[in-house]
């Protein structure tokens, strides 16, 4: 079974649109959505519409912070991701907004655990951007006991953190499109990046797939028209800081 | 787990004798059980010893072996047929390759004599850089996991002297730049074989290709002389000397060989990674052109490294520590083999002055790219009967010409060397050179060799742009021959 794994999609619908077509022509038979679907980008609505449909066929989702955000949005602005939540709530239809709020913290497929920040304490959304933090979150999820794999998103980058040969964890840094062995008897806990808004100076979509017979993870950076995206945003008047950001990839 | 019967038969596969039984595994002879297809090529099993009792280290490092095997291409590694689930019943199955390790030659009674140790070592350097253009490196290279194929041998002729390609085994400590490194650990300790081991995995430094040119130099040493540089340390403060020890000259134990050889050997085993060749196909260049072996010092030498030397050196060692490696294709990439086309005649000095230009800017600011100026010139040249126009005679005219247009790219980071071919088919001559010296840039003139003709016939640079397996650069003659008002040159 090939599933793919997309999160921090941002309300990019062009990025989204992108990695769903990318994944489909992988062969990915199911689809898992790790939080942040909104936030940042002009297109709230079209994109919970889109994901909402795909939940009903059964992809998976878990809430992040600016889906929560989205919901209660704060009176005073203090982070970069208040700007746009009370914009993003008004966007929302009710129905949206009811099934948003319905998302679980985290969910379980198999010998996956899906999440948005860490499956340790998930509603602090702690930043797994470490060996530290990875421990952290892979420790607990012990007590699922069947669960082999820790996908999350919340940090835009792509990190595969293994076992090393004392047991600690180590992080690898993966190669785009390269399918890495993955094999059951160890634990693994990787961060598949962003789909809408990456961070680290490449413009292209983030996500991963997993294909959970062979044993392979397989991380994927996706050309989309960023530029459509960012000019959006233009659009709707968000700030610009926020359509440049898509156009740098930073 | 316990050994395999005759007869059995394993996912498919029906077990014959058991061929090995070593420490880490067992090799089995298999073939496909009935029913099965027959792939083209005899079979082996190796069937890991994970009873009770056996180290973790075995099974991660048969973990490895299975995942680098898989992606794996080409006539230098055995073919991976398949692998068995982990958890269930690990083994994998692989091309069984008929040759002898090198082990063979070195139990042979006698000292090798040269020729046959060059040869050998040539097959490995190239073994070793096709690995590592796959981002692999082998780590743990040692006579008994290098093969070379077995060739049909022609009548009365010597089998010490006959082989093949070299095909290497066994890649349990293997690095897979795109893989997590399983081996790795936070306290970083050696992993190796004590012999052959690199002084930068003796730090923990895993994925570094030099770390394999070391252990082909430590083999070399062991032909040469018939013992080991650095003998066989089994503790950590044993195997720490090489970070600041010279291995005795070869030439002290064996002073019959050439000091160019023992050039080639004590380079490959510098201490320092960064003194040794950048590739192995740099190596395999040396070994394929004695002639143009700049010999130093380290090749003529026959007395042991004086103790203050190495007391020095022992300083620095004690300040190195683990520090990640690229990836070695990338590595490769940046000393790159450099070739460049020299017409032999008819020659403008623009476009001289702008292949020199071309080529300076290929080679790079990394130390260690190196030069190969090639002329072709043709056969029918040379005669036996006139001496002006003897093979050696034109031989050494046209290398003067070649060794004069490269001199101002004379650079102590670079090494650069010069040689005439003869061949009726320019372009082909040059295909082959690059092939076989794994050259990485070709560089030649656009406007020579014909450019006139090319709307009628594929002249020379076409033919090795479109064939070449590597980046083909043509160069047009430019500056500053345009600024002086010079108008006689071709329209191109």
């Amino acid at each position: 079974m090939k599933l793919a794994l997309l999160s921090d999609v941002h309300s990019n619908l062009h990025a989204l649109d992108a990695c769903l077509a990318h994944a489909r022509a992988q062969g990915a038979q199911q689809l898992a959505f790790l939080g942040d679907l909104v936030g940042y980008g002009a297109q709230p609505r079209e994109v919970l519409d889109r994901i909402m449909q795909l939940a009903f066929e059964g992809a998976a989702v878990v809430r992040g912070n600016h889906d929560q955000l989205a919901l209660t949005p704060p009176d005073t602005v203090q982070a970069m991701g208040d700007v746009t939540a009370a914009w993003t709530h008004q966007q929302l239809s009710s129905t949206q907004r009811a099934w948003l709020a319905q998302l679980p913290l985290t969910q379980q497929l198999d010998a996956v655990l899906l999440v948005h920040a860490s499956v340790n304490d998930p509603a602090r959304w702690r930043y797994v951007s470490d060996v530290r933090a990875a421990t952290d979150s892979l420790d607990a999820a012990q007590q699922w006991p069947l669960v082999r794999y820790v996908f999350g998103g919340h940090v835009h980058a792509q990190t595969l953190y293994y076992r090393g040969a004392q047991g600690a964890l180590m992080p690898f840094q993966p190669k785009s499109g390269v399918a890495i062995p993955v094999p059951r008897h160890r634990q693994w806990l990787a961060t598949v990046g962003s789909v809408g808004q990456p961070r680290d100076g490449n413009p292209q979509a983030m996500y991963a797939l997993i294909d959970l017979a062979a044993a392979h993870l397989t991380f994927h950076r996706v050309h989309y028209d960023h530029q459509a995206a960012a000019q959006s945003i233009r659009q709707a008047g968000l700030p610009e800081f926020f359509a440049q950001r898509l156009e740098i990839g930073r | 787990m316990k050994l395999l019967e005759n007869g059995a038969v394993l996912d498919g596969f029906a077990i014959d004798e058991c061929m090995h039984s070593g420490g880490m595994a067992h090799i089995y002879r298999v073939s496909y059980a009935q029913g099965g297809h027959d792939p083209g090529f005899a079979l082996a099993m190796k069937v890991p010893r994970m009873a009770s009792g056996d180290g973790a280290e075995n099974i991660v490092s048969f973990e490895v072996e299975c995942h680098i095997l898989q992606v794996l291409t080409g006539r230098y590694v055995p073919r991976f047929v398949a692998a068995g689930d982990l958890q269930r019943v690990p083994y994998l199955v692989m091309e069984y390759v008929r040759g002898r390790t090198l082990q063979h030659w070195l139990d042979l009674p006698g000292a090798l004599p040269s020729p046959v140790i060059v040869r050998l070592a040539c097959a490995m350097a190239h073994a070793a850089h096709a690995l590592h253009q796959q981002n692999t490196v082998h780590l743990d290279l040692k006579p008994a996991n290098v093969l070379f194929r077995d060739v049909p041998q022609p009548e009365g002729s010597n089998p010490q002297t006959s082989f093949g390609d070299a095909v290497l085994l066994d890649f349990g400590l293997s690095h897979h730049a795109h893989y997590p490194d399983l081996l790795a650990e936070q306290l970083r300790k050696a992993v190796g074989s004590p012999g052959w081991i690199s002084p930068e995995q003796v730090v923990g430094v895993r994925g570094d290709p030099r770390s394999d040119i070391f252990a082909i130099g430590v083999m070399l040493y062991q032909m040469c002389t018939g013992r080991l540089p650095f003998g066989t340390p089994n503790t950590p403060a044993g195997l720490r000397q090489r970070l600041w020890v010279d291995p005795v000259p070869p030439r002290k134990h064996r002073p019959d060989l050439p000091e160019w050889l023992q050039e080639v050997a004590l380079r490959c085993l510098e201490p320092e990674a960064a003194k040794r060749y950048p590739s192995a196909a740099h190596l395999a260049f040396d070994l394929s052109h004695p002639e143009q072996v700049h010999v130093t010092a380290r090749g003529t030498n026959t007395q042991a490294t004086p103790f203050s030397t190495h007391f020095k050196r022992w300083i620095k060692a004690a300040g190195m520590h683990y520090q990640p490696s690229p990836m070695p294709a990338e590595q490769i990439a940046v000393v790159p083999i450099v070739l460049v086309a020299i017409p032999y005649q008819d020659a403008s000095d623009a476009t001289l002055y702008s292949l020199r230009q071309a080529v300076a800017r290929s080679l790079g600011s990394r130390p260690g790219a190196r030069l190969a100026c090639v002329t072709v010139i043709p056969s029918s040249l040379s005669s036996t009967t006139v001496e002006a126009r003897s093979e050696t005679h034109l031989h050494r005219r046209y290398l003067a010409q070649l060794h004069q247009w490269a001199q101002p790219l004379d650079h102590p980071g670079h090494q650069t060397s010069c040689h005439v071919i003869e061949s009726g088919d320019v372009a082909q001559a040059l295909l082959d050179y690059a092939v076989g010296n794994h050259v990485n840039v070709i560089v030649m003139g656009a406007a020579t060799h014909g450019l006139k003709m090319q709307r009628f016939i594929a002249t020379v640079p076409i033919k090795v742009a479109m064939d070449a397996p590597c980046t083909v650069i043509l160069v047009k003659q430019a500056l500053p021959f345009e600024q002086l008002g010079a108008n006689d040159q071709d329209p191109d």
